[in-house]
């Protein structure tokens, strides 16, 4: 009677058991279709662009659906450098946001390291005016920006596009964190009582400490600077001084655009970020998350 | 005596010196945030005042500015275009910011599911649009947009004609082709994709490093306690990630009060279906450098400056606390 029950209680559950696992192999693949299929949509259009880079007007918007890979990539390229100053514009924006990136971690760790290492009279006046600041949509901020631009005679100079974002109050929260958690007071101590001013305590023993959140903020900047568009736009004149984003966007008014070549042109202008970040990009997510997920 | 006394002269200023540079060393560090915040953040913000009070060409130099009062104000307060692409950008908010999270979230649920290296694969791939420029992205959204020969208008026709899928999109054809950045009734929808697709990945992100906080044993413990997989999201996960949560939604907030360069390029620098495809971004941009009216946009910026710090005050008042976690 037992075991009779007991093999009945088997066989069931072993049925039960079966559908079970059918069900869990239906719903993995089920998660891995919808997985794959956001890759796929998310890929897409990289993949797209790069096409159409091989296609000049003509079979571009030729009729039907066209997927075959075209045979005007190095047209393209000619009619791209016929368009715009390409190069000249990729070199701007790569100055501005190297330029730009060194000064927002020579500026954001000095003032992070001050804010955590020294008590002083109007710092938490200047702490709290940061934090209000970050809040501050930056639209609001756009006239007044380029008011004081013009005032100071800085238009149609790269200055003008760095220098405001180098003091990234966001940056400065970040190194006053990393300063707080990784440059013990000892060290500072001891190194003033070794006799060095507090300019070289700073460069020479808490800098090197804080080499993590340089390399965190440094992303944050560079992929900032590098497809900022707005202040460029609002700023930047002629067509020696802009930037690739402001290219390839003014472009796109002209009649019978070279839509081939300016596909090329976007996807040249996406690879440097996208090589480092396929090299680096768990450093780069990390990075560029870092205002939102704590580590 | 006298050698004393010579020392104590010498080293009195020295001493004041080294007082002085002690006490103010702060301050050098803080310089440059003092200087430049000073230079770009508090002088311009009165400067604003003055000039929200004035109308001023800015291609005419600073001599051109006469003083109007409130006029720009009321031109502000009664201009329809700035209500309606207040109204725009809110509803593009709305359109590309629910499906952002709605879609996130279950995302990372997934992905934490999965062992170590696919969950990297996946966000890595995930997180791609993230990094490239809203410019780039816009610009091949522009391309597949096309209205005669776009990928998606192109796909839609093969759908609707292919026989195998004719009869059930076959109605398609009766909206074929669609002016996906020419029409007004769908430029918000378009714009709001290409936002979408740009940031579900960040969002994805966020939530994943939530998820990550949560212990397994209490995973576990439910999984015992026979709760199903949509149970565990529901009753475990969804409420342990409220802070995430809040957080994420106030930065697709903030994002998309700033909207500018994706509704730009799609509607070709403003020309086309401009009328519900402009943001306030885009409107202010307008007036101040297509318009040269700085006065009127210093106004148009300060009317904003009020109703997005009022929905900002109402936001914190209703959702803050509970998602901080507080109760």
């Amino acid at each position: 009677m037992a075991i009779d029950t007991f093999a009945d209680d088997w066989q069931q559950t072993s049925k039960a058991d079966l559908t079970r696992r059918f069900m869990k192999l239906l719903l993995r693949a089920a998660m891995w279709a919808a997985l794959l299929t956001a890759v796929f949509l998310t890929v897409f259009p990289f993949f797209w662009s790069l096409l159409m880079a091989t296609h000049d007007r003509s079979t571009m918007f030729g009729s039907g659906l066209n997927l075959a890979i075209g045979d005007q990539l190095a047209n393209n390229y000619q009619r791209l450098l016929d368009a715009m100053d390409f190069w000249v514009g990729m070199l701007n924006s790569f100055s501005v946001s190297v330029v730009g990136t060194a000064a927002s971690l020579l500026f954001c760790s000095m003032c992070g390291y001050a804010l955590a290492v020294f008590k002083f009279r109007g710092r938490n006046v200047l702490f709290t005016m940061m934090i209000c600041s970050m809040m501050l949509p930056p639209i609001l901020t756009l006239i007044p920006y380029y008011m004081v631009i013009d005032a100071l005679g800085l238009t149609n100079t790269h200055l003008a596009v760095w220098l405001p974002f180098s003091i990234n109050p966001f940056g400065i929260f970040l190194m006053r964190q990393y300063v707080m958690a990784s440059v013990p007071k000892d060290l500072l101590e001891a190194a003033r009582l070794d006799g060095a001013n507090a300019f070289r305590t700073y460069w020479s023993v808490a800098l090197p400490l804080l080499r993590p959140g340089l390399a965190t903020l440094a992303i944050v900047q560079f992929v900032f600077l590098w497809n900022n568009f707005l202040q460029p736009l609002v700023v930047l004149t002629s067509s020696d001084k802009m930037v690739i984003t402001q290219m390839l966007r003014s472009v796109q008014g002209v009649p019978n655009t070279p839509w081939g070549a300016l596909m090329l042109g976007t996807f040249i202008s996406i690879l440097p970020l996208v090589s480092i970040y396929m090299l680096a990009s768990r450093q780069m997510i990390h990075g560029l998350t870092s205002g939102a997920v704590k580590n | 005596m006298s050698t004393t006394k010579q020392s104590s002269v010498t080293s009195e200023p020295d001493q004041r010196w080294r007082r002085f540079w002690s006490k103010s060393t702060p301050y050098w560090f803080m310089s440059p945030y003092i200087l430049i915040f000073g230079v770009f953040g508090i002088f311009p913000v009165f400067f604003m005042i003055f000039l929200s009070f004035h109308t001023w060409n800015p291609v005419q130099g600073l001599g051109s500015m006469e003083f109007v009062g409130l006029e720009n104000y009321a031109l502000g307060l009664t201009d329809p275009t700035l209500w309606q692409t207040l109204w725009n950008t809110i509803l593009m908010a709305l359109y590309s910011g629910v499906p952002q999270h709605l879609v996130a979230l279950p995302l990372a649920f997934l992905l934490v599911q999965l062992g170590k290296r696919a969950r990297h694969w996946l966000t890595t791939a995930y997180f791609l649009p993230y990094v490239t420029s809203t410019i780039a992205i816009s610009m091949i959204f522009y391309i597949m947009y096309s209205r005669d020969s776009g990928i998606i208008n192109q796909a839609l026709m093969g759908l609707a004609n292919w026989p195998v899928t004719a009869w059930a999109f076959g109605w398609l054809n009766h909206f074929l082709p669609i002016g996906w950045v020419q029409e007004n009734s769908v430029i918000r929808y378009s714009v709001a994709f290409v936002v979408f697709w740009k940031y579900v990945g960040f969002n994805t992100v966020i939530y994943t490093a939530g998820l990550a906080t949560i212990s397994d044993e209490l995973y576990e413990a439910a999984t015992m306690d026979g709760a199903s997989a949509w149970q565990r999201f529901r009753h475990i996960a969804l409420p342990l990630l409220r802070p995430f949560i809040f957080f994420a939604v106030t930065l697709t907030i903030i994002g998309n009060m700033n909207l500018f360069d994706e509704p730009y390029v799609l509607t070709r620098g403003l020309q086309f279906a401009s009328t519900n495809g402009m943001t306030v971004s885009n409107y202010l941009y307008r007036v101040a450098w297509e318009w040269l009216d700085m006065g009127g946009a210093a106004a148009i910026s300060w009317i904003l400056f009020v109703v997005i710090g009022i929905f900002t005050g109402l936001y914190f008042w209703f959702f803050g606390r509970r998602g901080l976690g507080g109760d």
